[in-house]
């Protein structure tokens, strides 16, 4: 027995041979830094794919849901028949791609008799499952199918505005968080500053009863009204389709804190030359660059400054004079 | 710090706009009787967005813009929503050893120039890296101390020393990146990738077992079972167990007499390999004669033998040799027919 733990003693004292590997490129090490964790994140990618059988109509919405979202967005056209996101053991793939696609939110489609036209809508954090929303879709409308005047059309990358309508969304759970969801879903990048020239277009969102909701894209054509602010008026563009709500499934609450905790006011920019006195309050260094006092030009034409440029026009009146001379004598 | 515009409506009622996100929300709209058609339907939900739309445009072009070449450039509000994070918050890098020593004594980092002055050439050379200052091969004479052993060289003895620093160095480093590792703060370009198993003492690392030792050594213990392996489960991807020993080929019990009937084929091989042309190439005559031959005579000494003997031993007592004698008649057929086929 004393002999057994002496040898595992040995066992774990000797060290593991570990080697340190760094990127040898460039362009690895820049990829490698734009996945690690940020203080602020900027937007989220999504994963759309499908399971073992997908309908017409679901293949619709999976392509345009990607076109929609074009520059975030990566789409698996495989069938996968091992992602059961709802069952404890169905998600393994799924974190999977997320890790090697570094995305956050997926969109998986699957067709059966029981749930037709499913769409599981799914966030994660750190690469584990977060939540998941299943909506079926129904009364699909493709971008085809609206007629429109192609000019109008919103650009592809540009910031939506988002509108929710009915009290659906506040008293009911499944739609509360079926909101949460769709808006992390459709909102793209946070940016800080915006082009008011390049808003054109919007998602409109109604809670039609308790478990359905009539999800529709629009383009916004701003008309000319009295004041700064513009007429907004909507124009249907892109896909529309019904979602009812069928299963949905919240973060645990340890979980749900862990992701809602922000960075504690960033690190304030220090601004430069800028200090802060008790007494005398916010006080300020100005520095003056070095004043070349020789190479300035002097303000005040000086009699020396005179004089030259008068001796410099009577050279040149004398070999004018002396010029047309030559001529008449020639 | 939700920004909460009061839009005064028919009913005045408020919406929750939220221009960081450009988002808005009307929680006291209700279908009090669904419309019929759909039509009707998406009108009403178009009107309902464009209202809200419309407050979220009144915030966002009331703030104060900047112009731009594409346009007027507005900074937008942080958002209000918050929706939750996609990675964990990064942790702190914890200090290193050296960045501890550094604090516990007050030693502060100075900036160091990238060339300095060099005596020996007079000239400023670098720093670091080609043609630097302080380089070892730039050394050319080492004065012999009287610590010194006599048969030491110590120009190799420096190169010694520098190799030792380096490794220590990054061993030192290595160190460092573990305990940030152990704390969840590794920096994101770099791994830690383990290369071998520990030793311990005088035992080799455990040797690798690879895929078809791992299918043997299934197979010797699927044979160790009562029907020899045959109706194990087998787990999804295994390949069925390949088959140890001779392999034979028996013909079927019941077999028409057809074209293809196979017992004849294989009779029919044998004659023709017999009767053939060459059959002197696969047949041996001469040794099946004298192989005959001596039985022959091997048998013919026995029986001289056994009359000499017989009158001494009952026949009951001698050893059988009708068995011997058999075996000896087949001796000649058989090796014919072993060496036909």
């Amino acid at each position: 027995m004393h002999l057994y733990t002496l040898q595992t003693l040995r066992f774990c004292s000797s060290a593991i041979m570990m080697r340190i590997k760094t990127p040898k490129n460039g362009r690895v090490r820049r990829e490698l830094e734009k996945r690690a964790p940020k203080l602020v994140e900027t937007g989220k990618k999504t994963l759309i794919l499908q399971g073992t059988k997908t309908s017409g109509t679901l293949n619709g919405v999976l392509s345009e849901i990607y076109h929609l979202k074009k520059g975030g967005a990566v789409r698996f056209t495989r069938k996968n028949d091992n992602i059961r996101p709802f069952e404890s053991g169905g998600e393994t793939s799924l974190e999977f791609f997320s890790l090697k696609t570094d995305c956050s939110l997926f969109v998986y489609g699957s067709h059966s008799k029981k749930r037709p036209n499913n769409l599981v809508i799914g966030r994660m954090y750190d690469h584990h499952v977060y939540d998941l929303v299943e909506v079926g879709v129904e009364n699909f409308k493709s971008i085809e199918s609206f007629n429109y005047d192609k000019k109008m059309a919103p650009r592809v990358g540009s910031k939506p505005f988002i509108a929710f309508v009915g009290e659906g969304f506040e008293n009911v759970d499944e739609l509360k968080h079926l909101k949460e969801v769709l808006l992390d879903l459709l909102r793209g990048e946070v940016v800080e500053n915006i082009n008011l020239a390049g808003v054109d277009r919007a998602y409109v969102c109604t809670a039609i009863s308790s478990n359905k909701v009539y999800l529709t894209h629009c383009a916004l054509r701003l008309k000319k009204s009295g004041t700064v602010v513009p007429r907004m008026e909507l124009v249907e563009v892109g896909p529309s389709m019904d979602l009812v709500v069928r299963r949905h499934r919240l973060p645990n609450e340890g979980l749900r804190k862990e992701a809602m905790r922000t960075a504690k006011d960033q690190p304030k920019k220090k601004i430069k030359n800028v200090s802060s006195d008790a007494i005398e309050g916010t006080i300020g260094k100005i520095y003056i660059p070095d004043q070349k006092v020789g190479d300035v030009a002097l303000p005040n034409k000086a009699k020396g400054v005179k004089r030259e440029r008068r001796e410099a026009k009577k050279k040149e009146a004398n070999e004018r004079a002396s010029k047309k001379q030559k001529e008449e004598s020639e | 710090m939700e920004m909460e515009m009061e839009m005064e409506m028919e009913t005045q009622k408020p919406f929750q706009v939220d221009v960081g996100n450009l988002l808005a929300f009307n929680p006291f709209h209700n279908f009090s009787s669904l419309p019929t058609s759909r039509d009707e339907l998406v009108k009403e939900c178009l009107e309902e967005g464009t209202k809200l739309i419309q407050a979220v445009a009144d915030g966002l072009f009331n703030l104060p813009s900047t112009e731009d070449v594409d346009g007027p450039l507005v900074k937008l509000p942080p958002p209000a929503t918050k929706l939750p994070r996609e990675k964990h918050l990064p942790k702190p890098k914890p200090p290193t050893k050296w960045e501890e020593f550094a604090k516990k004594k007050g030693i502060t980092k100075r900036k160091k120039d990238k060339v300095v002055w060099d005596e020996q050439t007079g000239t400023w050379k670098r720093r670091f890296g080609y043609d630097r200052v302080h380089d070892d091969k730039d050394i050319p004479i080492i004065e012999a101390k009287m610590t010194d052993e006599p048969g030491e060289d110590p120009f190799a003895k420096r190169q010694d020393d520098k190799k030792k620093r380096v490794e220590k160095q990054e061993k030192n480093r290595l160190q460092n990146l573990k305990q940030a590792a152990k704390l969840g703060a590794l920096p994101s370009h770099v791994q830690l990738a383990a290369t071998a198993l520990p030793i311990t003492g005088t035992q080799a690392p455990p040797k690798k077992v690879t895929k078809d030792e791992l299918g043997n050594v299934a197979g010797m213990a699927a044979t160790s079972t009562a029907s020899g392996g045959k109706f194990d489960r087998k787990l999804p991807g295994e390949k069925p167990a390949k088959k140890q020993g001779k392999h034979r080929k028996f013909l079927p019990v019941v077999e028409g007499s057809g074209i293809g009937s196979r017992e004849k084929e294989q009779t029919d091989n044998v004659l023709n390999k017999l009767i053939s042309k060459h059959s002197h190439e696969i047949l041996n005559i001469g040794k099946a004669v004298t192989m005959y031959n001596v039985k022959k005579e091997k048998k013919a000494r026995n029986r001289k033998n056994q009359e000499g003997k017989s009158s001494s031993t009952s026949n009951k007592l001698k050893p059988k040799k009708q068995l011997h004698k058999k075996a000896a008649k087949k001796g000649p057929e058989s090796s014919k027919k072993r060496k036909a086929k």
